[in-house]
Formats: C-alpha cells, sequence, structure tokens
C-alpha cells in the first residue's frame, strides 16, 4: 500500500453535506432488487429440511419416496456436501450448520433439502423424506449448560484456555481473560461496593429481509451465486471452499439488502443452494421463511454476567471485575471474550479483571450482531455504575466523567488510548438540555455509557472516468447504511466535482479485487480510504493528460478545484482545463482515464457514545414506553451527516426493543416457541419517540478526513440507559433482559411486598 | 528489540509469559519469531491476532513497523457486526 492514511485537517465542499440519497428511489417504488427479487428462466424452488428436536443423533436419513416424487429434481443431505474444510475448524463448523452431519444440534438445524418445480412440490418432497433420530438430552440455559449434570453437546470440546488441560469434555468451549492490577487490593480500598448477578436473553438480529439466493452451477464448473448478503467476496470463499470449487469460477452478485447487522457475515444456506443446482443441473431459488431466519439463523449470545466495582467515597473507582458467560449455539465462538474485552473499556481503572466463558447449548449457532457481545456487558457494568454512583451520593454523570478513559489510559482491554471520544460525550450529555427537562409521575431518566472498536480491512476500488466526464466508482463492501452515497461524496471531494457526477456501485466478485465484507463498522472506514487513494491517482493521470494537450510537463500542472491548472510564470496564458474537458478528449491522449486502489485499511480508531433516555413505567401493568431519546456519540468526521444519524438512530432503535420486548422463548422440548414477528416483537416507529442525535467530531487520526466507524456503537449504550431509567421511575433496579411487562410488574410487586 | 505483551489466554500459550522480548522490526517478523520461539502460539496466530501499536489496532497490515520504545500488545482478532 502507497498511501498515507493520515489524518490532516482540512475544509471541505462535499463532506459533510447531505445529498439526497442515490439508492432512496428504487427503494420506495420497489425497484431496488432484493435477495429473493431475482429469478433465472427454469429456475427450481429450494426448500430445506429441520429438525425438530434439539438435540439427536441422525441414525439414517431415507430420501428415496421424495427423490421418486414427480417434480422433484434434487434431493440432497449432509453426503452431497463433503467435509473439504482440510482442518480448518470454523469453515466445518459453518458446514455442519448448513448442513448436520452426525447430529442435529438444534430445534432448526438442516437435515436435508429438495430441487423442485415449484413450492408446493418442494413441500410434498420435505414430508417423503425419513430422518430416523435418536433423541438425546438437551439443554439451552447458558448457566444450566455449565453444570457437570448437563449433557455435553461435543465430546472433542475442552475447554481451551484453562491450564491445565481438563481431563473431561465440557460445554465450556474457551476461558479467556483480560484486565491489569490487583483488583483484591483495590476493593480493599473502597468505601462501597456493589456486586449484582445479570441476565439478557437471546436475541435475534431481526432483519426484515430473510435469507435469500438463487444459485447456478453450469456443466462446465462455472457457477454464479446472486444473494443477499454482507460480504459477497467472503460468501463466494466460504462456497467455493464449501463445494470444492476455484473462487475464480464462482461469481458472486450482492443485491440490496433488507439489514443484516452481523446475521449475513457467513453463509447458512447458500451451499445447499449450490449443492442442489450441482446436483439438479438447474438453478435453484432458496428463500428462508420468517420461521427458519429466527429457528436457524442469526441470534446474539442469551447471557449470565456478575459485575462488581468499588469507589472512594470521592468517586474514583478502585477495582472492577466482571464473569460474563454467553452462550454460542452449539459451535465453538468467541463471544464472551470480546464481552470481556469491551465490558469496562470506558473507564480509567487502575485494578480490573474481566473472565469469560464461552458456551455450547443447543441454540442456533450465535452470529455476529452489531458490536458483538458489548451491549450485553455495558448493560450490566452501565447498571452497577449507576448505582454505585447513587451509593457515594454522586450524579451518574459527574461519576462517569470522573472515571472517564481518556488518551493515555490503559484500556481494560490492554493497549493504551490515543485520542478518544468518551470524556467528550460525557460533558456533551452533562450540557444537554435533555438532562434538565422536567419529568412527571412514574417518569424516569437514565444514561449509560458504550464502546466498540471498529475495523478497517482488506479494501479495493476502481474509479473509472467517462468520456463524458462523469465518474463510476466500483466497490467491493456491501452498502448497509449509505455508503454509496458517502463514497461518492468523498470521490467528489478528491475530483473537486459535484457529487451528481458520482456514481457509486458495488461490483460482483468477479470484477474487482477481494474485499472483506462490511462488519466491524468498516464500510465507509476502509473504503473511503480506498475511495481516496484511487481518485488521487486518477488525478495523476489527469494531470498528465492535461500536460499533453498542453505539450508540457506534467510536473508543471497541479489539480485545484476540478480543474488542472499550470503553474509557473512560463504557463501564464494557459487557461484551466476542467475534468470534463481532460475527459473528452481522453480517447486521443492514452486512452480511458481511472484510478485503483488496493489497500488494507487499519488504524479505524475505537468509538464510544453516550445516551439519554426518559421512560415512563406503568405501575399497574408493568409496561415501558420510552418518551425521549439522545444519543451523543463520537464520529471522527460525519462523510454524510444525515446517514450518520441514521446510524445513530437505528442502534439505539434496536436496542429499546432488545431492553423492552425482545427474547428467544424456548419450552422444555428445546423448541422455539416464538419464531415469528408477532411472538418476537421489535418495536415499530408507533412504540418509539423522535431518536434525537448529536454528533461529535473527534478526528481519527489514522484516516485522512479523519473518519471513524459509527454503525455498531450506538446499539451499546440502550440496554443500561432504560434500566437506569426504569430503576429511577419505579425504584427497582432491572437485572433480567428484557425488562417486559411481566418482569417489571413482579419487581414492583416485590417491592411493594417489602 | 521490542517488548511484547500478550493477553490472558495468549499467555498460557507462551508457557504462561505475559512479556516477551523479540527482535521484531516489523508484524510479519514479529509473528515469525513468535511462533519458532513459542511453538504455542502458532495455532493463535493462524486463526488471527491483532497488534496493537501505541494503541492502534492493526489487523491485516504485517509490513507495519515496530518502533523501538513503542508499546505492542497482542490481542484476539475480533469479529464485527
Amino acid at each position: 500500500m502507497n498511501f498515507d492514511p493520515r489524518y490532516s485537517a482540512r475544509s471541505f465542499n462535499s463532506v459533510g453535506t447531505r445529498p439526497i440519497r442515490p439508492d432512496g428511489v428504487d427503494k420506495v417504488t420497489g425497484r431496488a432488487r432484493y435477495g429473493a427479487d431475482f429469478n433465472m428462466a427454469g429456475q427450481l424452488v429450494g426448500r430445506i429440511l429441520r429438525s425438530p428436536h434439539a438435540h439427536a443423533r441422525i441414525r439414517k436419513i431415507d430420501t428415496s419416496k421424495a427423490q421418486m416424487l414427480a417434480g422433484v429434481k434434487a434431493v440432497i443431505t449432509a453426503a452431497d456436501l463433503p467435509d473439504l474444510t482440510d482442518g480448518d475448524a470454523a469453515m466445518y463448523d459453518i458446514l455442519d450448520n448448513c448442513m448436520a452431519r452426525k447430529k442435529a444440534l438444534y430445534d432448526g438445524h438442516a437435515v436435508a433439502a429438495v430441487a423442485a418445480v415449484d413450492a408446493r412440490t418442494a413441500r410434498q418432497a420435505l414430508k417423503l423424506i425419513e430422518v430416523d433420530y435418536e433423541v438425546l438430552p438437551h439443554v439451552t440455559d447458558v448457566d444450566e449448560a455449565m453444570k457437570h449434570s448437563a449433557p455435553v453437546l461435543n465430546d472433542s470440546i475442552f475447554t481451551e484456555g484453562v491450564e491445565p488441560r481438563p481431563a473431561k469434555p465440557s460445554n465450556i468451549s474457551k476461558r479467556s481473560q483480560f484486565g491489569h492490577g490487583d483488583t483484591e487490593e483495590g476493593f480493599r480500598h473502597a468505601d462501597k461496593i456493589v456486586e449484582r448477578s445479570f441476565r439478557t436473553e437471546q436475541t435475534h438480529q431481526g432483519y426484515i429481509e430473510p435469507h435469500a439466493c438463487v444459485a447456478s452451477v453450469s456443466s462446465d464448473g462455472t457457477a454464479d451465486l446472486w444473494v443477499c448478503t454482507q460480504g459477497h467476496f467472503v460468501y463466494r470463499q466460504h462456497c467455493a471452499q464449501l463445494l470444492g470449487m476455484e473462487a475464480s469460477k464462482l461469481r458472486v452478485t450482492s443485491s440490496e439488502i433488507g439489514g443484516g447487522f452481523g446475521g449475513k457475515t457467513h453463509v447458512w444456506a447458500e451451499p445447499v443452494a449450490l449443492a442442489l443446482s450441482r446436483k439438479a443441473g438447474r438453478p435453484v431459488k432458496l428463500v428462508m421463511t420468517r420461521d427458519e431466519v429466527f429457528r436457524a439463523s442469526g441470534p446474539t449470545s442469551a447471557t449470565s454476567i456478575d459485575v462488581r466495582i468499588g469507589a472512594r467515597k470521592d468517586g474514583t473507582i478502585t477495582a472492577a471485575e466482571a464473569t460474563l458467560r454467553y452462550s454460542c449455539g452449539p459451535f465453538a465462538g468467541t463471544w464472551a471474550e470480546v464481552g470481556a474485552m469491551t465490558a469496562f473499556a470506558c473507564y480509567r481503572l487502575e485494578n480490573v479483571k474481566t473472565i469469560g466463558h464461552e458456551v455450547l447449548v443447543n441454540r442456533p449457532k450465535t452470529a455476529a450482531y452489531r458490536a458483538p457481545s458489548a451491549p450485553m456487558a455495558a448493560f450490566a457494568v452501565e447498571s452497577v455504575i449507576d448505582e454505585l454512583a447513587k451509593e457515594i451520593g454522586m450524579d451518574p454523570v459527574d461519576f462517569r466523567i470522573r472515571n472517564a478513559a481518556q488518551e493515555g489510559t490503559r484500556s481494560s482491554y490492554g493497549p493504551v488510548y490515543g485520542p478518544i471520544g468518551i470524556g467528550p460525550t460525557l460533558e456533551a450529555v452533562k450540557n444537554h438540555p435533555h438532562m434538565k427537562a422536567p419529568l412527571s409521575r412514574n417518569q424516569g431518566r437514565g444514561m449509560a455509557c458504550g464502546f466498540w472498536f471498529n475495523f478497517g480491512g482488506q479494501t479495493c476500488t476502481d474509479l473509472n472516468i467517462g468520456a463524458d466526464g462523469s465518474v463510476s466508482l466500483a466497490v467491493g463492501t456491501i452498502d448497509v447504511g449509505g455508503s454509496r452515497a458517502s463514497l461518492s461524496l468523498i470521490a467528489a471531494e478528491e475530483l473537486g466535482i459535484a457529487y451528481e457526477q458520482v456514481k457509486a456501485v458495488v461490483a460482483d466478485t468477479s470484477s474487482l479485487g477481494y474485499n472483506d465484507m462490511t462488519d466491524g463498522s468498516r464500510g465507509t472506514f476502509s473504503t473511503s480510504m480506498a475511495t481516496i487513494s484511487a481518485a488521487r491517482n486518477a488525478i495523476k493521470t489527469l494531470r498528465e493528460r492535461a500536460a499533453q494537450m498542453w505539450d508540457i510537463s506534467a510536473d508543471d500542472v497541479a489539480w485545484e478545484k476540478g480543474h488542472a491548472v499550470a503553474k509557473g510564470g512560463k504557463h501564464g496564458n494557459l487557461g484551466k482545463l476542467s475534468l470534463k474537458e481532460i475527459a473528452a478528449a481522453s480517447g486521443t491522449t492514452g486512452g480511458p482515464i481511472a484510478g485503483h486502489s488496493e489497500l488494507v485499511a487499519d488504524g479505524a480508531g475505537v468509538s464510544f457514545a453516550t445516551h439519554i433516555c426518559d421512560i415512563e413505567v406503568d405501575p399497574e401493568t408493568g409496561a415501558t414506553r420510552v418518551l425521549r431519546y439522545t444519543v451523543v456519540q463520537d464520529a471522527g468526521k460525519a462523510v454524510h451527516p444525515t446517514y450518520v444519524e441514521g446510524q445513530y438512530q437505528g442502534g439505539a432503535a434496536q436496542g429499546i426493543g432488545w431492553a423492552l420486548n425482545e427474547e428467544y422463548i424456548y419450552g422444555k422440548d428445546g423448541r422455539l416457541q416464538n419464531p415469528g414477528f408477532l411472538d418476537y416483537r421489535i418495536p415499530v416507529c408507533s412504540d418509539l419517540p423522535m431518536i434525537d442525535t448529536q454528533i461529535l467530531e473527534i478526528p481519527n487520526p489514522n484516516h485522512p478526513y479523519g473518519v471513524r466507524g459509527v454503525g455498531e456503537t450506538s446499539i451499546v449504550p440502550p440496554l443500561a440507559a432504560i434500566a437506569n431509567a426504569l430503576s429511577n421511575a419505579a425504584g427497582v433496579r432491572m437485572t433480567h433482559i428484557p425488562m417486559s411487562p411481566p418482569r417489571v410488574l413482579a419487581a414492583i410487586e416485590a417491592k411493594q411486598a417489602g | 528489540m521490542v517488548e511484547v505483551t500478550l493477553w490472558g489466554a495468549l499467555g498460557a500459550a507462551a508457557g504462561g509469559k505475559s512479556k516477551i522480548d523479540v527482535e521484531a522490526k516489523d508484524i510479519r517478523e514479529l509473528f515469525r519469531k513468535l511462533a519458532e520461539q513459542y511453538p504455542g502460539l502458532e495455532p493463535h496466530i493462524e486463526r488471527g491476532i491483532a497488534v496493537a501499536i501505541d494503541g492502534v489496532i492493526y489487523r491485516d497490515t504485517w509490513s507495519k513497523e515496530l518502533p523501538q520504545g513503542s508499546e505492542i500488545f497482542l490481542l484476539p482478532r475480533l469479529v464485527g457486526g
């Protein structure tokens, strides 16, 4: 990478403005094409047979009757997806999750699939598949799964991170630990210590668009996949590896995406669709139902967390500890590890220790969900922080300001911070008018802080200038939140042209070099860096072409406000050449003009937010309503402020749903009881107030414009902010998420009963 | 020579050490020498390790130089949503 990413202060013409979104008209008129909107001539309908058992050994699968049904063109089982993962444990888990091999590990686990001429025939065929199960004892609760008496899901799992290695397998796949100092010594210096245990139930990302794809495998071994995904290059790698294909022979084209939030970062049904197409010799369309989305994709961890924090009367935290237990579904993960890293990241602590336990349960494979693992840890920590502030008689904002991390602080997960925004967000909250607004009876105000790392990653971008002077920007990161508009603004800024002259598209995997997926709030951060680099390369060519047109040296040509300008007194009579004029002459000055960039965008810069919320509790029903909500977050530099505000609002809305309503409910039989939006209720517009936002801009030193990722952090504080507001409104400390009406009512009644 | 700090679980794979001195000019050389000197670390490196240099986290830029006197901290390679 020959590109200097360091920040330098500058003024902007395009960046920071709010043009109309380029994908808006298509989306509101229904022209935008999502995963299920793509069709091919002769395509078949794919359907998946799923386990009705939470835990069962698969003795035998008889597909003969299904294969004999008229209209059925292919039936597959795990035998059609042999293990080609070559010892890659993470990929093997993805393969096993796509199609169960020896055991069904959760209610909804795929065990077979069919491709038929229509949906009715496909459904009939599924009923004709005979699976001989040996039902096994199951465990779905994270704490129960850790007990010695719990059924062990995988007898090859011996807890990693424990010395000596355990002699017996267990459901605890890994133990991790972070921190510094001596917490016991720190607690000895505390005047007050608050210690509590918390639980959060499992939630789904709740993306409106189900997983959907069309797969077409040709007889020559090449294949196409049209799919809704957060990372089409990653899907290409996964599918190619699992099906034994060369990556270059599989072209993956991404659709528009109706939400992903981490749930579309690895394959679920796409290898199944490709395997069906390969066997049938025809294209196969596979679209999950909502029931399947809930039972077999997505969810985040259920958790059980203990927190202990001590402070002196002057408000200084002397020690902090947390033990975090996160469910992973039936496959090993690192979810508790991330929770352990993020739990105390907002604070300047001399003595801190966090321990994470990854726990296997008979639930769907846990997937990333927007700042994965951080909201649950923040719920527990920020609840105790609030309670401790009260115990020592300090305002909760002042208490946090006193202990906030700052530049030079050793983070609780290890490294020392550079310039960060937690302090400024707290100061902004302290001075926000929201904090002074009056409250009525049964109403309460709460606030909380949140942290997320943000990533960069591998990125490749092409910028092509047409002969008419319009600019095509081809990027390889999926636009999940408006990045096409932001990246067009960036290209316009660098080239010195109007935003309307730039059109950004997401290119398919055969048209551009590899890109990591859009996760870790990296889309605009990393692809803007590549776009700046590509534009600067194009400008170099534009200067050379102008030099040709003028018959002078390119060293004497500068680029200013979208024009080539001849420098020096000897060229004083030359006027400016616009980008359009240079582009119009490109056919005779060397051909098309383009800029390309491939780079690794590292140094994403960590992100902090502080939220305020007002709620009202109905003491007769326990129902909680959010009255007012404010998000204050550091964006580094807001490229398109409306989209940044949209990310802040979207994260807060998801967090509010998580806090108050959403949860996976399992029966004693280990089956999911509420796999639909009627019984698993995400918030709708009428449930929410207008979510106010305040963007802070503390430049990231590792991006030319100072950009930080903004997509994830805003989901971190809401759980605790609402719990703290509820504590102030009703005088009850809620320790179990969601704070649904029955739980809140029970807490109020318990308090009244004394 | 740079001093490298390991997070808890990684320290266990390096014989219980939390800090290691390594003669390395960049991340690539650091990983190579860590794998040579502490074979228990190799599977962790293959799975993915991030390197924080003076607080800035690098996941993929293995050519990044390790300045003398800088704080080098190894972290798990994280996933995002």
